[in-house]
């Protein structure tokens, strides 16, 4: 599936909830089934900057595509990063430069993208396309 | 007395809803809300008397100075100052501490100290560093103890001839823990050391008499006592001030320019340049009058009673810690529970509570050092005000409850 493609689903997805609750159950469900990450990959270099929350992010390049892994120790954060690697894990780098973040808005998440630095997801979206932009850069 | 729905109508933004709910606002050691009164000073003065002030001969110009001017003089009555230009306007605490470190690099050298204490915010540590940067003086930390209270015997072995400055806060904004500032000053003047004083903790709860307390300096924030944002006050004992360079060149502060030489103008107006937030200025006069009519000492015991009521309450919660001093008695901490639920990120939680209309703080409330000593990553702050209510903290504990339920 293209990026888009897979964030039409998760935007479906979403619509289902009625009220905040139940979506930020789900998240707090897509926090917890986030697969873990490589505890190597934990190190200070990978912590993105700008969380209130500590979040490690790693890419690493398999047949041209970017595989993310992250973690963080608070569990709505989880479940957000959890969002954005469904979205942008598995793809090109070049597709994931172009891809759109509107999703994240239309999901009900939009507080997260609001600029007090309390909540790392512009951070964290800005991380990925940074993996993307340097493996691109290196092929 | 206090009479919270009395005292709640005064502050319009109070009666809103936030995502559907009543808003429950307990951020006040962030920044306070602001009452009517203040609104509607700021608005009338654009509307009135908008001039800049000092230099006109004009009419306006001198109303607007004459208000200015009385508000300082409001304020010096407020802290008990000597007099009136001992009490220099700032943009706010943060501005204040800045100038007087700036100011202490022409009289420090290697081997000199600087002493803060372990509970500091980040605005009272990072100009010191700044400064030992500069002079080559050594930052010396004053440490505290597991209830974050500073250890006294630690802070009488510190302080020596060597210490030039001490900087303390009256209260600690992370945990709420008053400072035995009046004993730390006379120690640091036993030794010849200068001493500042960050009171933008303190202000909204207590009313400080400077003069009682000996402080070189004392400094706050308009912002915190129901004033206009980019406020604030230093306070210097005149003879510090006439030794202190000035912070920033330009007009007002000065008595005669010329290519060769500029001859500084006489205090306040030497640390004052430009053009200040003069409306700024005169509503923070209006802020200090609303708050001494209600009364700091019904503040302070009407706080009490809900920082009693809310550690009560949030410790039925199970797996909830408080951080900070016991409560016991008005000269302990003041009205700000810093709190987390074990197990779970005080993020998760804040973000939760949010969403059922209650504002609090998480985070490491700009004291890093505080939160590595309890090695955590932050707290939830909850800081209650004089217009805040048993019901709200009520709603708190609900909304924490339910928080944990989802979280855990």
């Amino acid at each position: 599936m293209t990026i888009q493609e897979i964030q039409n689903e998760i935007v479906d997805e979403f619509s289902m909830f009625d009220d905040w609750m139940q979506r930020y159950e789900y998240i707090i469900e897509l926090g917890k089934s986030l697969p873990l990450i490589d505890e190597k990959f934990k190190t200070d270099e990978n912590i993105i900057k700008g969380c209130q929350s500590k979040v490690w992010l790693q890419g690493e390049e398999n047949d041209g595509k970017i595989t993310f892994t992250a973690d963080s120790d608070a569990i709505l954060t989880k479940g957000i990063i959890a969002i954005l690697i469904r979205a942008f894990s598995n793809q090109k780098p070049s597709e994931i430069l172009e891809a759109k973040t509107d999703f994240i808005d239309e999901i009900g998440l939009k507080e997260h993208l609001s600029p007090t630095r309390a909540n790392g997801l512009v951070s964290m979206i800005k991380q990925i396309k940074m993996y993307a932009l340097a493996f691109e850069a290196k092929n | 007395m206090i009479d919270s729905q009395k005292i709640r109508a005064d502050f319009p933004i109070l009666s809103q809803t936030v995502n559907g709910k009543p808003l429950v606002y307990f951020d006040n050691a962030a920044t306070s809300q602001k009452p009517q009164v203040v609104i509607d000073a700021e608005a009338n003065y654009y509307k009135e008397i908008n001039a800049n002030i000092h230099r006109g001969v004009h009419t306006l110009s001198q109303l607007a100075t004459d208000a200015y001017e009385a508000s300082r003089h409001k304020i010096q009555q407020h802290i008990n100052a000597k007099f009136s230009h001992e009490v220099l306007f700032t943009s706010g605490t943060t501005h204040g501490i800045n100038l007087v470190a700036n100011g202490f690099a022409s009289f420090l050298k290697p081997g000199d100290e600087v002493m803060v204490s372990a509970l500091e915010h980040h605005s009272n540590i990072v100009p010191w560093q700044m400064l030992c940067e500069k002079t080559g003086a050594k930052l010396v930390v004053i440490p505290m103890n597991e209830t974050g209270e500073l250890i006294r015997s630690e802070y009488e072995r510190l302080v020596s001839d060597k210490t030039k400055i001490v900087t303390v806060n009256h209260i600690s904004n992370a945990l709420g823990t008053i400072n035995p500032i009046k004993w730390m000053i006379e120690k640091a003047h036993e030794v010849g050391a200068a001493v500042l004083i960050d009171g933008a903790q303190a202000t909204p709860h207590l009313k400080p008499d400077v003069q009682d307390l000996e402080c070189d300096f004392y400094v706050f924030s308009g912002h915190k006592i129901c004033g206009p944002t980019g406020t604030g006050i230093l306070y210097g004992k005149e003879a510090w001030l006439n030794k202190l360079p000035p912070y920033q060149g330009g007009g007002e502060m000065i008595a005669t320019v010329s290519f060769e030489k500029t001859t500084y103008a006489e205090l306040p107006h030497k640390f004052e340049a430009g053009t200040p937030n003069i409306a700024g200025g005169i509503v923070l006069g209006t802020a200090i009058d609303y708050l001494n009519a209600i009364g700091f000492d019904n503040i302070a015991a009407y706080e009490h009673e809900l920082l009693e009521y809310g550690t009560k309450r949030l410790l039925e919660i199970e797996g909830l810690k408080i951080y900070g001093p016991e409560v016991s008695g008005l000269t302990q901490k003041t009205s700000v529970i810093s709190f987390n639920l074990d197990g779970i990120h005080p993020y998760d939680v804040g973000t939760i509570i949010d969403k059922l209309g209650i504002a609090v703080r998480t985070g490491h409330h700009c004291a890093q050092p505080i939160m590595d000593f309890f090695q955590i990553p932050g707290t939830l702050r909850a800081s209650f005000a004089f217009y805040n209510t048993k019901e709200e903290i009520d709603a708190l504990v609900e909304a924490v409850k339910r928080a944990q339920m989802m979280l855990s």
